[in-house]
């Protein structure tokens, strides 16, 4: 039951774009259309719960020797070796699913919706089964957010916009109203 | 040679946050008061500093091939050091930035000096642009703060601007960073555009 409300929290309450601010870069970058959000989206659920699992076992051995202090230093070193090895391994099995998320995976190294949900998980002190779920729910609260963003980006495409606010500027403001509407979530539950 | 310029380029001319608009986690996560993005500009500037003078010294040894992941290993000690400077130090501030201190590893801006500057430029150089940039971006986190501690909240910096009856508290939270950024850039954005066509009703008058 508390896995099922850390999903839901997760997910929708803590959205990590529109609440946590985690993962913007992407959030702008690709959300002018819809088909690289949906690469960008599975791209990010697939190796933020990898991320997730990995880092979590890692922080034990850290502990274990006592250096949590290279806590950042790993994760991110981790992090960035682990994108590589995903991507020679999707080649290899499955080059379906390679050419989908392609370009998109190299992105992910400096997306810092990884490595921020590897440090939360790490202080907000879950356990293996609480980290899996929190890394693939938030996982799936990008895609949301990303994929909701990048069709109302569509719409606005053909609409006539005044010119200081083209491009950023409107996208901010946009992301800004869709995150007044995910505060809706907010109070929905209580951890 | 040193060259003023690479200073003051980052200030306005090519604001990291306004212009280029990198950075943006941070930007909007961590200016809920003006004070709190004071400290994270600042945490930001040392960093951004120190790591551009070390890879720019090491400029010359490192094989081009393996230089972003000795970047981040270089980026990522000077972030843990001022992670632990300000846990000693400034200890409410750190708790109240939480997670975007070891998060300013991933801050594109960083990364982006370190390759786009850093790696091809002297020392001092290398100094006066990441104090350039790294103060242009303090400067943004703090106009953003002000403008959502002032519109939320009634103060500046905690003095009291005016009183709580037309407080906004919207704008302290989430949605509000997204609003003021958006509306701030296209204000900047406008005031852009409108010298460009001074500029060129100037040159056809001549």
């Amino acid at each position: 039951m508390n896995l099922i409300l850390l999903f839901i929290s997760a997910a929708l309450v803590n959205n990590i774009i529109l609440t946590r601010f985690l993962g913007i870069c992407p959030f702008l970058g690709v959300s002018r259309s819809k088909s690289s959000a949906i690469g960008m989206s599975i791209a990010v659920i697939f190796v933020m719960t990898i991320a997730g699992v990995i880092t979590w076992l890692l922080n034990q051995i850290l502990i274990m020797l006592g250096v949590e202090f290279l806590r950042t230093i790993v994760f991110i070193l981790v992090i960035a070796v682990l994108v590589q090895f995903v991507e020679f391994f999707i080649k290899k099995s499955s080059p379906a699913l390679y050419e989908a998320l392609g370009i998109y995976l190299p992105l992910i190294t400096t997306n810092c919706a990884i490595l921020g949900i590897a440090l939360l998980n790490i202080q907000t002190n879950y356990t293996f089964i609480e980290s899996v779920v929190n890394s693939f729910a938030s996982g799936l609260g990008f895609s949301l957010a990303l994929i909701i963003f990048s069709s109302i980006r569509e719409k606005m495409q053909l609409n006539n916009v005044p010119k200081p606010f083209q491009g950023t500027a409107l996208a901010l403001i946009t992301a800004g109203l869709l995150s007044m509407a995910f505060m809706g979530f907010s109070g929905l539950v209580k951890l | 040679m040193a060259d003023l310029k690479n200073f003051t380029n980052g200030l306005i001319k090519n604001n990291p946050v306004f212009v280029q608009v990198l950075g943006m986690c941070p930007t909007l996560a961590t200016t809920t008061s003006a004070e709190n993005g004071l400290g994270m500009g600042i945490a930001t500037l040392s960093v951004l500093t120190m790591s551009n003078i070390v890879i720019s010294l090491i400029r010359k040894i490192v094989p081009k091939k393996i230089r972003i992941p000795i970047y981040i290993v270089v980026i990522a000690s000077f972030v843990t050091m001022i992670d632990l400077i300000m846990h000693g130090l400034t200890y409410e501030l750190w708790q109240t930035l939480g997670i975007f201190i070891p998060l300013i590893v991933v801050n594109c801006i960083i990364m982006g000096r370190a390759e786009s500057f850093a790696s091809k430029n002297g020392v001092v150089d290398s100094i006066l642009d990441a104090l350039g940039i790294g103060l242009g971006f303090t400067g943004a986190l703090v106009l953003l703060g002000s403008v959502r501690e002032l519109l939320g909240n009634g103060t500046i910096f905690g003095f009291p601007i005016w009183g709580e009856a037309i407080n906004l508290y919207l704008f302290i939270l989430p949605p509000g960073a997204f609003i003021t950024l958006g509306l701030l850039l296209g204000m900047f954005n406008s005031i852009g555009i409108n010298r460009e066509n001074k500029k060129k009703k100037a040159g056809a008058k001549k």
